[in-house]
């Protein structure tokens, strides 16, 4: 895949590199014998699971019969991330998951992820895929995201497809969001993200990097110049575990050291032996599990309850197993030890002991709070995310709706799923005529 | 075990087995090979004047993920030496006294098939077969089915070769004609001894639609070729059968079209095939397919109770009759079971738009007086699984065996009788009580 515009801020020695791709994208002819296994289900199941609704029989039914643009003309229209989703959804809860396969133990279940990659990759590959939805006139009305993570980029993909002018607001220096910054290498590395950034730009959406509003950029002046507002920061820092030790080198949030581990030049883990992960969600797996592919002998995973408890996926954690990282239930981090600064171990509530040389604390990120209350109209709820319409995504400001994870999403085919919505809702509530074939109109 | 035996026309083999005048049979070292084993007998590739084929030779239909569903071939008889194959007839028949060893013919005059018969004859092959069959290049030259169509044409020839063999000659009739008992009872005017069939259909089984040439591509070009292999089968069983079932025919048939499995081959010969031969499936697979079927037929035979295939023989064609003659009174109705549906709901959809919607899915409601025998175990399923369990109205069933032919789950949907006790009663029988009439016919 070739990275779009700002692919000069890419640094190639990125430790990410060294993490293969767990799911390389199928050959043509893998792609079509895997589609022909697809019973092309009335009513389907997968379907109902996919939070964007794609039409999954009928895009792998079109990879079947070699029309693979009409397969990813189904794709994108239900879903304009269709390709990082392809690539990031947890897809055995989702729609292969939910695949009629699963009742009938004969067969496993279709590889729904992989086909739609297929289709989507080759149209952003040969560059079809900026022709392959149809694009309403210019209407002169103007939408601004804050924030160039999945949410946005979807929100404003879809926009820009209706006639408006839609600019995105990005605090970092590469929009995409944790598409770019977050993803587990073995799911997707950093240039694909980028790839499909610079699909949606080529809907004709102005992406503003190093702009980040609050600071650069005034909230009131955003609710001024433009016609909506799409609030979509996505969430904090890592949080804290605000015990002893805890700051100084080699104890580092989850989301910041798969950051770094993405997009940092020449970044490596010298002299790191023994690695230990605090969480026991999907970050905290992702991170053990990068942790053991760039070749740490020894990564632990603490939770502070037992397995069944955890957040993170059953099949993540199996795979993580495999992969060699050791799951310590029941483990209440109290102390870091340090020895001139330098890490020695954490020390448990319970008195045990793990020897280590790096720490990635993945217990969480904060909120946005302030920057959203900074928008007038907008209210947060008890966990800090935008209180939101859940069909619309409309916030108490008539000029401004929100999604993604600041409104407590979850995943990224989610925020595309909220960005969807958001258009609609904008759409209607800036009079645009409505278009029988509205690629935002797909799905649910 | 069953005895596998059997005498065709005098022509002794091992089991019915033959394999057909094709490339598998192009030379005595395959012949050999295929004897050893398992094959009962071999139909030798036609001998004649040697031609050149052209490169490349044979088309597929592939349907799905199933390779070879049909075949195609623009290949001519033999290409090599009319001596070479004598000699390695000869060396054949002597290796392998008990195997079926028959020559295939195709020459012009009148002269040629005398010669030709008699260094045929000379070699100690068992018997000759005409080919009147091959529909593609030597047809052009006015051979092969160019004979086989004309059925004075064919008795004139076959007569010939009667007149000059003194072993069994076998005329292998072409499918492409109206009616093949047409040509059929022209054979057996002429004396022949045995009728072989199908030959191959006339066919393009595609078109390369980047060159714009129909396939097999030779060069820029192409040509029709012969269809066979398992999308044959059908017609073929239809003519076997239509020889089988009609007095006239006196001589024993040898069965081909598609025959891959001992099952293809039972059911040639419970429609009167006496010998069965087979090339696409040993093309497809290889000669070590024949263990299975002389396993799969004894094992047949033995489960039935019949001490020998000769039992199987024709045991069909009682039941092939007309379509004025079946049961019109006899009813029955698609029966899904709902634990083995696995929600596809493919039954429901072909059901609904292509038959008479019978089949439902979840509360639909039932009117009253009709029948759903599994509508509440579909239901329970349903809410328990989240399975979309289809049931039917046996009272909206016409039982035209639509769904279970689309389930792609063995067993789950099941054809069962629902004639309650009404008596046979044919269209026939109507029309001579005068209850029907033939709509625009002479009774109208």
């Amino acid at each position: 895949m070739s990275p779009g515009a700002d692919d000069r801020a890419l640094a190639a020695a990125r430790l990410e590199v060294a993490i293969d791709d767990a799911k390389p994208n199928y050959t043509t002819g893998e792609a079509v014998a895997e589609a022909n296994r697809c019973l092309y289900c009335h009513d389907a199941p997968c379907v109902t699971a996919c939070p964007t609704g794609i039409d999954i029989p009928t895009f792998i039914r079109k990879i079947g019969t070699g029309n693979l643009r009409g397969s990813a003309r189904v794709i994108l229209s239900a879903n304009l991330l269709g390709y990082s989703c392809a690539r990031v959804c947890p897809v055995e809860v989702l729609c292969v998951g939910a695949c009629v396969y699963n009742a009938w133990h004969r067969t496993p279940p279709i590889n729904i992820g992989r086909l739609q990659r297929h289709a989507v990759e080759s149209a952003l590959d040969d560059g079809s895929a900026v022709s392959l939805l149809p694009r309403a006139k210019a209407n002169g009305r103007k939408v601004a995201c804050v924030g160039a993570g999945p949410a946005s980029l979807a929100c404003a993909g879809y926009l820009a497809l209706e006639g408006c002018a839609v600019t995105l607001f990005e605090k970092r220096e590469l929009a995409g969001g944790l598409n770019v910054t977050g993803v587990a290498p073995y799911k997707m590395h950093v240039d694909s993200g980028m790839a499909e950034v610079a699909f949606i730009r080529s809907l004709g959406v102005e992406i503003r990097t190093g702009a980040e509003v609050g600071k650069d950029v005034a909230p009131a002046d955003l609710v001024r110049d433009f016609d909506a507002v799409f609030l979509a920061p996505g969430l904090g820092v890592d949080a804290a575990l605000g015990i002893p030790g805890e700051a100084g080198p080699g104890v580092i949030g989850a989301t910041a050291w798969i950051e770094r581990l993405k997009l940092e030049s020449n970044y490596t883990l010298p002299g790191v032996q023994r690695a230990v992960v605090i969480g026991g969600g999907n970050t905290a797996l992702d991170a053990a599990r990068e942790l053991a592919k760039v070749g740490v002998p020894d990564v632990a995973m603490l939770y502070r309850r037992g397995e069944a408890e955890m957040s993170g996926y059953a099949h993540e954690l199996a795979l993580a197993r495999k992969e060699g990282v050791r799951l310590v239930e029941h483990a209440a981090p109290a102390a870091f030890v340090r020895e001139g600064g330098a890490l020695k171990s954490v020390t448990l509530a319970d008195g045990r002991s793990f020897p280590c040389e790096l720490v990635v604390v993945a217990i969480g990120q904060g909120r946005m709070r302030e920057l959203l209350a900074s928008f007038p109209g907008v209210t947060l709820d008890a966990h800090g995310y935008v209180a939101v319409d859940p069909v619309s995504g409309a916030t108490g400001n008539p000029k401004l709706w929100a999604g993604g994870d600041g409104i407590g999403g979850e995943l990224v085919v989610t925020a595309a799923q909220d960005g969807k919505r958001a258009a609609r809702a904008i759409a209607k509530s800036l009079g645009l005529p409505a278009r029988p074939d509205s690629p935002m109109n797909a799905g649910h | 075990m069953a005895d596998l035996s059997i005498d065709f026309a005098g022509i002794k083999s091992p089991n019915p087995f033959w394999l057909a005048s094709a490339p598998p049979t192009n030379s005595g070292e395959q012949i050999q090979r295929a004897f050893d084993m398992g094959w009962g007998g071999a139909v030798w590739k036609t001998l004649g004047e040697p031609v050149v084929d052209s490169s490349s030779r044979f088309g597929a239909l592939h349907v799905g993920n199933e390779r070879m569903v049909g075949f195609n071939n623009i290949e001519l008889i033999t290409d090599r030496p009319l001596e070479v194959n004598l000699r390695e007839i000869k060396e054949t028949k002597r290796k392998y006294p008990k195997h079926a060893v028959i020559v295939s013919l195709m020459v012009e005059s009148q002269d040629d098939w005398r010669e030709i018969i008699k260094r045929s004859i000379d070699t100690g092959a068992d018997g000759l077969e005409l080919n009147f069959g091959c529909p593609h290049g030597m047809c052009e030259r006015g051979m092969g089915s160019a004979v086989g169509a004309e059925p004075e044409v064919l008795k004139a020839v076959a007569g010939w070769a009667v007149e000059y063999s003194t072993i069994p000659v076998l005329v292998k009739l072409t499918p492409n004609i109206g009616d093949i008992l047409e040509p059929g009872v022209a054979a057996v005017e002429a004396g022949a001894h045995g009728l072989s069939l199908i030959n191959t259909i006339k066919s393009i089984t595609g078109v390369d639609l980047d060159k714009m040439v129909p396939y097999p591509v030779v060069g820029g070009r192409s040509t029709n070729g012969g269809y066979c292999g398992p999308a044959v089968k059908p017609i073929a069983l239809h003519m076997v059968g239509s020889l089988g079932r009609d007095p006239r025919i006196t001589i024993p048939i040898s069965g081909i079209g598609g025959i891959t499995t001992w099952r293809d081959a039972a059911e040639f010969i419970a429609l009167g095939s006496t010998s069965v031969q087979v090339c696409t499936a040993a093309m497809h697979y290889g000669f070590r397919i024949v263990e299975d079927m002389i396993d799969g037929l004894s094992n047949f035979l033995d489960s039935k109770g019949m001490k020998s295939v000769n039992e199987l023989r024709g045991r069909a064609l009682s039941a092939y009759t007309e379509w004025g003659e079946l049961d019109l009174n006899y009813k029955v109705a698609a029966s899904i079971d709902p634990q083995k549906c696995i929600g596809c709901d493919l039954c429901y959809v072909a059901c609904r738009d292509t038959s008479v919607h019978c089949i439902h899915v979840g509360d639909h409601p039932l009117p009253a007086g009709h029948r759903a025998p599994s509508r509440d175990a579909a239901n329970a399923r349903a809410k328990e699984t989240g399975i979309h369990v289809t049931w039917v109205d046996w009272d909206e069933c016409t039982g035209c065996n639509l769904c279970a032919h689309v389930c792609p789950v063995p067993g789950c949907i099941t054809m069962v009788d629902d004639t309650r006790g009404k008596p046979f009663e044919s269209w026939n029988d109507r029309i001579a009580k005068g209850t029907a009439k033939t709509v625009g016919g002479l009774h109208d």
